[in-house]
């Protein structure tokens, strides 16, 4: 166990979205537009590193029996920053990504890290851990919702807090309406997650042999 | 022991010479008529629309065997009736690329994600019409008057482009039964004559390839059910995809029941689903949805309906 690989292995080996499909939930809802995954991935991350590094270090001082929400008070503290800033300062944002801001405080990935990493590894450990999956769970988010974003609606990068339209790669009336609906959510996540396997097996068959 | 002339294997031990290929080339023989007057009322476009729409199913099956280093097994013919049935099921001025889009979507999510030929849950072709409906709403839902003209719709500019089920839905305008019948209205390329499928349906069935149980059951509930509600059911069976939807995709072997109860219950399930979703629903035609839904349910209706075996007894509880 060393820093370097507790910090890179949620970027693939373990990526959170891709590898132990966790966070599943707001990964359909807020992969609509880039603007969206990262702004969602940002705050995501932000909570994750912040619980991870307080739930590490009260690891000795949470009973077990109540550690659930102990954690869930941490990250909730942690949800609440994120959803006043983002209120404050990139207000649009927050209006699209609305019910799943507060929601982070379930988020699955969040509550998983607290539960399997932080309650049982040192702080700067968890620090990593928090840094590396909270940025898998930024990529994956990223990607996702790249393609969704183009195929969807037509345009890329589009940001409405910064009155950024978007660049526009073909007609609105042309995209695909399915691929921002939760179907082509699905059939796109699946199909990235069954990409990324095969990319993964054909790798570890090359390394044998 | 060495096996002179003695074979032993599992059942079944009679089978039927007719093989996968012949049926699937009976079935595009059966489509012809439907194919021709969908060229007939909406010319060469629609002659296109199937040229590309079977050339992106079988050339995606190929490329994606291929791919997977499979065996090739266009030579089936299963993935160009998938293509061709897309294409009936479209409207006649769809962009092209959209009908490629939607025929090798059919192939890959629909078929080949659940193992091929024999293991799809849902009907590829349906997928695929409902995949572009999702899709373009705006390309799939814009239809085009055949070349005849239309003296039963008083504003023929305003509403030329809807269909009949559309027509009755939205203006309460009754399209005659004789347009219906032989297709003289707005619609999906293959859906609008009632006659061509007819006599394809017809050839079917005397070759044996589909049973009556399916279509019969599945037009005769909509039948009923629209008198119920008080509707008119001779055009409630004549308009929209019923008839080609009854006789050529609720009957597909492998998203359907094998079991001749459960070919009635899904039949009667499409049907009751198509009227429903027409009275009450958001859109005028639901003969699509009503099959995708009941394709879900195929496989539940086969456990709940084996047939008793010779001389079993009814368990006493």
């Amino acid at each position: 166990m060393s820093f370097r690989s507790e910090l890179t292995k949620g970027l693939v080996r373990e990526n959170p979205t891709f590898r132990i499909l966790l966070g599943m939930c707001p990964t359909m809802a807020t992969s609509l537009a880039i603007s969206n995954g990262i702004g969602m991935g940002i705050a995501a991350t932000f909570v994750l590193v912040g619980s991870n590094v307080i739930v590490s270090m009260l690891r000795n001082v949470i009973p077990s029996r109540i550690r659930i929400p102990c954690y869930i008070v941490v990250i909730a503290s942690f949800v609440t920053m994120v959803d006043l800033i983002m209120a404050a300062f990139v207000p649009k944002l927050h209006e699209v990504l609305g019910i799943f801001i507060p929601l982070i405080v379930v988020n699955c990935i969040i509550l998983a890290r607290a539960e399997a990493f932080a309650s049982k590894n040192g702080v700067l450990y968890s620090l990593a851990d928090g840094i590396g999956m909270g940025l898998g769970f930024t990529l994956a988010l990223t990607g996702l919702s790249a393609i969704r974003e183009l195929l969807g609606t037509g345009t890329l990068l589009a940001v409405p807090d910064f009155g950024f339209p978007g660049f526009r790669i073909f007609d609105r009336s042309l995209a695909a309406v399915m691929v921002i609906l939760p179907p082509g959510g699905f059939i796109t996540l699946g199909l990235l997650i069954g990409l990324l396997n095969s990319l993964t097996r054909r790798k570890k068959k090359a390394a044998q042999t | 022991m060495d096996g002179t002339g003695l074979i032993v294997s599992s059942s079944p031990h009679q089978r039927a010479a007719v093989s996968t290929p012949v049926i699937m080339s009976d079935v595009i023989l059966a489509l012809m008529p439907a194919a021709l007057a969908g060229v007939w009322f909406f010319g060469l476009r629609a002659l296109a629309m199937m040229v590309v729409c079977v050339a992106a199913a079988v050339g995606t099956e190929a490329g994606l065997e291929k791919l997977m280093k499979k065996p090739v097994t266009i030579e089936d013919y299963s993935a160009a009736v998938a293509g061709f049935l897309l294409a009936l099921v479209l409207p006649p001025d769809l962009p092209l690329w959209m009908g490629a889009i939607g025929a090798a979507f059919a192939m890959a999510i629909a078929k080949f994600i659940f193992g091929g030929l024999g293991q799809n849950i849902f009907n590829p072709a349906l997928i695929g019409r409902a995949v572009l409906l999702a899709s373009w709403p705006v390309f799939m839902t814009r239809w085009r008057w055949p070349i005849f003209q239309a003296p039963w719709i008083p504003d023929f500019d305003a509403v030329s482009s809807a269909t009949p089920l559309a027509l009755w839905k939205l203006n309460g305008i009754k399209t005659p039964y004789l347009n219906l019948f032989l297709g003289n209205v707005a619609g999906s390329i293959g859906e609008t004559s009632a006659l061509a499928i007819l006599v394809g349906a017809a050839y079917l069935l005397w070759r044996g390839h589909i049973s009556w149980r399916i279509p019969v059951s599945f037009i005769g509930t909509v039948a009923v059910l629209t008198a119920l509600f008080g509707q008119d059911p001779v055009f409630h069976v004549l308009a929209g995809g019923l008839l080609l939807g009854a006789f050529f995709m609720a009957t597909d072997y492998v998203t359907s029941p094998v079991t001749p109860k459960g070919q009635i219950v899904f039949g009667v399930g499409c049907g009751v689903l198509t009227v429903f979703i027409r009275l009450y629903g958001g859109y005028p035609e639901g003969v699509c949805y009503a099959i995708l839904i009941m394709n879900a349910a195929a496989a539940l209706i086969d456990r709940l309906t084996v047939p008793r075996k010779f001389g079993e007894v009814k368990k006493v509880a």
